[in-house]
This record gives C-alpha cells, sequence and structure tokens, in this order.
C-alpha cells in the first residue's frame, strides 16, 4: 500500500476523523475556558452533527456484489454500518441533553470537561467496533470503548455506587475482553490471519473445525456477549446499570449494545457465510450450529432478564433487567440468520433507542425532583406529576410491545421473521416472555397511578427543556406505531454488508 | 531440548488457567486484576509465538505491542478506579464492595 492509496482510504473514515478532532476541541476548550463550562455541550452536538452528514454520505456506498476476498484492509463502510452509526449518533446527541439537566452529572461540574471528552472516546470506540472487519480492530475498539466506559460508569466519584459500578464494570470487563484476546490468539494462531475476510475463505477449506476451533469462537463470543449483556456474561448489568449516573446507564443501553450487536452481525456474517439463497437466508458453514447456540442464548437471555425482572423495587435495576431481555430479543432476530432478521434487528434498535432513552430520561427526571429511583416512591405521581407519568407509560407500554406504540411494531417484525423461518416454537417463548414482562412494565404504572400516595405531594411542573425533549422522544414512539413504512424502506435499504 | 511452539502454547495456557483461577478466588480487587493481567498475557505469548512458528509476518507481534499498550492503559484505569474504592469503601476486598443487591 503507497502513500497516496493511504490518503485516498482516509475518505472512508470521515466521521471517525470528525469524531477525533472534536476530542481534541473539547480537551482544549476545556483548558482555554477554564471555568467557564457551558460550551462544552454545544461543541459536542455540533460535532455530532458534522459527523451524521458524513455518517449519511456512506448510506450510499454500495456493498461490493461479488466476494472481494482479500481486498479489504481493516476498516469497512457500508449502509449496514451508516444505519448502526446513525443510532449510535443520535443516543449521543440525546445523551448530551440529557446531562445538561441531569443534577448526577451537574455536581461534577468542574469536570464536564473530561465528561464529555471520555463521551467521544466512546463514540470513536463503537465507530470502530461497528465497520471493522479485522480481529485486532475489534479487540482495540473494544477496549477503546470500555476504557472510557469504566470511568465514566464512577464518574461522580463520591458516591458509593458509582465507585462500586465502576470497579463491578472494569472487573467483568476486564475479564471477558482478556478472554477474547484469548480467543482471538487461537484463531490467529489456526489461520494465521485476523481479518474477517481472509478467515472466511480459510474456513472453506475442508480441514476446518474440531474442539480448539469450537472452543476459540465461544471465547470470542464471551467478548461480544458482554458487550451486548447475553445471558451467561450479563452479570455486571444489574448492578452497572444501577450504580453509574443514569445518563450513563442510558447510554450504555443504547448505543454501546447497539456497536456490540453491530459487531456480533457482521462477525458472524462476514466470517462463518458460505452463501445467501434467493430467498435472504444466510447458508453459514458447517463449522459451529450457530442457529441453535444463539437461539440457546437468547431464550436463556430474554426469560432470565424478564424473570429477575419481576422482583426488582429500583427503577433503574428493573431497566437494566428489562435491557437484557430485549438483548435477547434482539439475538433472536440474528438466530433466524436471513435478511429478514436482520431488518426486523435494525427496526427493532431504531425504536428501542428512543423508547429506552425515553424511560431513562424520564426516571432521571423525577429522581431529580423527588431524589429516589424506587418504585415504592413513584406511589401517586400519576397525580402530582400528570405529563411525567403518561410519558413513562407510554415508554413501558412501548417497551413491552403492546400497539399502537412502535414497540409493537418492532416485535411484529420480529415475530413475523420468525414465523417465516418456521421457527414457531421459539416465537411462542418470545411471545410468552413480552406476557411477562407486561407485569413488571404495569407494576411501575399501578403504583403512579392506583396506588395513593402515603404524604400529599405538591403538583410539580416540568422544565420547558425537559418538556422538549420528552416531546421529541414521545413522537417517534407515536409516529412510528402508526406510520413505519419511511423506517422500515431505510432498514431494507441498510441491510448490505461489505462483500454481501 | 529444542523449545517448540508446543511448549510456548503450553506456558500460555497455564497462564491463563491462572489468571481465570486468580479472578474467580481472589478476594482482593487488586489480586483480581493480575489475574486479568495473567490472562492478557497469556494471549500475548500465543501471538509472539504463532507469529515465529507459523511464519505468518508480523500481524502477531503488532497485536503483542498493541495488547501490551491496552493493558497498560487498563491497569492506569483500573488502580484509579481502586483508589476512589479504597477512599470510599475503606477496603479493596470485592465481596464487601457489594451494596446493591436485590
Amino acid at each position: 500500500m503507497n502513500f497516496q492509496s493511504l490518503i485516498n482510504s482516509l475518505q472512508y473514515i470521515k466521521p471517525e476523523i470528525v469524531i477525533a478532532v472534536v476530542i481534541v476541541l473539547v480537551v482544549t476548550t476545556d483548558l482555554i475556558m477554564g471555568k467557564n463550562k457551558s460550551l462544552l455541550p454545544w461543541i459536542s452536538i455540533a460535532g455530532l452533527i458534522v459527523a451524521s452528514f458524513f455518517v449519511i454520505e456512506q448510506f450510499s456506498f454500495k456493498a461490493v456484489s461479488s466476494n472481494a476476498n482479500g481486498s479489504i484492509g481493516m476498516i469497512t463502510a457500508d449502509p449496514f454500518g451508516a444505519f448502526f452509526k446513525i443510532i449510535v449518533i443520535v443516543s449521543s446527541i440525546i445523551i448530551v441533553f440529557f446531562s445538561l439537566s441531569s443534577n448526577e452529572i451537574k455536581e461534577a461540574f468542574e469536570r464536564h470537561g473530561e465528561y464529555y471528552t471520555l463521551i467521544f472516546g466512546m463514540i470513536l470506540g463503537m465507530f470502530f467496533m461497528i465497520s471493522s472487519a479485522d480481529l485486532i480492530l475489534i479487540y482495540l475498539s473494544i477496549e477503546l470503548l470500555s476504557l472510557s466506559s469504566y470511568i465514566l460508569a464512577g464518574f461522580t466519584k463520591h458516591s458509593l455506587r458509582n465507585s462500586e459500578a465502576s470497579l463491578k464494570y472494569i472487573i467483568y470487563g476486564g475479564a471477558s475482553s482478556g478472554i477474547m484476546l484469548f480467543g482471538i490468539s487461537i484463531i490467529y494462531g489456526l489461520t494465521g490471519t485476523t481479518n474477517l475476510y481472509l478467515l472466511n475463505s480459510f474456513f472453506h477449506l475442508p480441514q476446518f473445525g474440531g474442539f480448539i476451533f469450537w472452543l476459540a469462537c465461544i471465547l470470542i463470543f464471551a467478548g461480544i456477549g458482554f458487550k451486548i449483556s447475553a445471558a451467561p456474561f450479563h452479570f455486571w448489568t444489574p448492578d452497572v446499570y444501577e450504580g453509574a449516573p443514569i445518563t450513563i446507564t442510558a447510554y450504555l443501553s443504547i448505543a454501546s449494545k447497539a456497536a456490540g450487536f453491530a459487531l456480533l452481525i457482521r462477525f458472524i456474517k462476514v466470517t462463518f457465510i458460505d452463501s445467501v439463497d434467493a430467498s435472504g437466508y444466510w447458508q453459514l458453514l458447517n463449522l459451529i450450529d450457530w442457529k441453535s447456540f444463539l437461539i440457546l442464548i437468547s431464550i436463556l437471555t430474554m426469560t432470565l432478564g424478564n424473570f429477575a425482572a419481576l422482583w426488582q423495587s429500583n427503577m433503574k435495576r428493573l431497566l437494566a433487567y428489562s435491557s437484557i431481555a430485549h438483548a435477547g430479543y434482539l439475538l433472536l432476530g440474528l438466530a433466524v440468520l436471513s435478511d429478514q432478521g436482520l431488518i426486523a434487528i435494525l427496526i427493532y434498535f431504531a425504536i428501542y433507542a428512543f423508547m429506552n432513552l425515553g424511560a431513562f430520561f424520564v426516571v432521571m427526571i423525577i429522581a431529580n425532583k423527588i431524589g429516589s429511583e424506587e418504585i415504592d416512591d413513584y406511589k401517586g405521581l400519576g397525580y402530582s406529576m400528570p405529563f411525567l407519568s403518561f410519558s413513562i407509560a407510554v415508554f413501558l407500554i412501548s417497551l413491552t410491545g403492546i400497539p399502537p406504540t412502535a414497540g409493537f411494531i418492532a416485535k411484529l417484525y420480529l415475530f413475523i421473521a420468525l414465523v417465516d423461518a418456521k421457527m414457531i416454537a421459539v416465537a411462542v417463548i418470545a411471545l410468552l416472555n413480552t406476557v411477562v414482562s407486561l407485569y413488571y412494565y404495569i407494576k411501575v404504572l399501578k403504583n403512579m397511578y392506583l396506588v395513593r400516595p402515603e404524604k400529599e405531594m405538591p403538583a410539580v411542573l416540568v422544565s420547558p427543556a425537559a418538556f422538549a425533549m420528552l416531546i421529541v422522544l414521545l413522537v417517534p414512539i407515536f409516529l412510528f406505531g402508526i406510520y413505519f413504512t419511511p423506517l422500515v424502506n431505510l432498514a431494507k435499504s441498510s441491510i448490505g454488508l461489505m462483500g454481501f | 531440548m529444542n523449545v517448540g511452539l508446543n511448549h510456548f502454547l503450553i506456558v500460555s495456557t497455564i497462564l491463563f488457567s491462572f489468571g481465570i483461577f486468580g479472578i474467580v478466588t481472589r478476594k482482593n480487587a487488586v489480586m483480581v486484576l493480575m489475574g486479568i493481567e495473567l490472562i492478557l498475557n497469556a494471549a500475548n505469548i500465543n501471538f509472539v509465538a504463532f507469529a515465529r512458528y507459523g511464519s505468518f509476518g508480523y500481524n502477531g507481534q503488532v497485536m503483542a505491542l498493541f495488547v501490551i499498550v491496552l493493558a497498560a492503559a487498563e491497569a492506569a484505569i483500573a488502580l484509579a478506579i481502586l483508589l476512589n474504592i479504597y477512599k470510599t469503601f475503606t477496603t479493596v476486598n470485592v465481596d464487601e464492595i457489594d451494596r446493591m443487591k436485590e
């Protein structure tokens, strides 16, 4: 690779370059402006908007139709990646607005420079995770994301909960990424390459397979499974989600999970694919039975998440278990191993981002007002905070998947994909899980509307900024619940992975 | 005795097992972090050994360099977090740092 082609290939990482520049900008502004931190969020938002322009440009990049093995380096730029990058950017913009009205973050005012720098560190890590096509880059980007999020999980240093969350996160995270690295080293030893496309052509050779290979793949899955909090690797989720500042919890539950899913899909599809048949089903190589494995993991994940959520008393912890359950549904979309399942995942993620961010936002505002996240303290909130209670009701109903909210459309497409692939039994299990989830979501609403508060609470008004934010989050929930064709079309046009 | 690839792989597997063992059994958070370092170094030995004996080029050694840098970064962050934990909890025993439970 000569110098000229190096310069030419820079055009494929324009969004990443913008994010890196913003990191430098945030750090220098923080140094120059001294005590005045009010500029930082606006620089962040401006940077994100610029990055989103370049990401939108990537939607038009054609995924190569013929299998261009070997010609692809470490980075891919394709519509599939662009879709996930947009989800990351949108959730980042919303998180920056969250941070403006979060008491927890406002209290650590003098460290806002660090806060936004680390958030952009996470974004850079996620962008590379989404577009990496090489095991080295996969490991590096996961670490880039993780190292920033370990610190952010313990951002407010004085709080016991925060410190505990960040310690647990770094211990579990460090262990799982180390295990993943060991798996990568075995794969490297077996094939001599770390490029996913080259690996794919190696795996076509007949002599591959066996226990060591299987073990290495499971070890790599452990690292990715940790990021998306799939069942045997989910232990950190409830504690970290409960302990971390709410803005970071919301961010981890959307953006970091989206990047993890993008990585998992790319890893499985690019590395193990044999061919895609006419109706869009992926014929994987006969090395590992990914289908059964993913079905097993996803059923375990959703059942565990939903049943553990039943007896939670803390709202953040409940949402943590609910996000584990949603990871289960999303994995089911991947287990279909078809283009239709992939479309279902993309739709699900776009909608899930809005409803989960919304739920966390309302929890944050209520925590700002009443200083508690316990569900028992929500008694009678329906009367003292009518608009907030209405919003969280909508978000929770959407998370359950009841029409006319967007959550229903997300689940509908997932179930259609499952039924089309003749996975009826799995679909029934997922449906029963949804019924279980109804119980704990409704429990919150019951506390707010049907239980009288022990002491009379004064009516509380929502600030105009928070009101506007809630409207921004509520509109897509209703809009996509009724008029979802544009979203579906966007998802359909962004299933192109580089090379396929 | 000729030292070959197998010897390196045996050493790395033993290191990996010690690392996992340390993470699972140790109560002191510093020891748990050392277990993580052992795992990373086990993978490093694998990378370098495979690159040397498999004649795969320099990919593996480059990876090992990256991992060494990352391990240092991770250790720095982990120790900073631990320092903060010690200030707030006055202990680094992972079993006692468990206020959040259902």
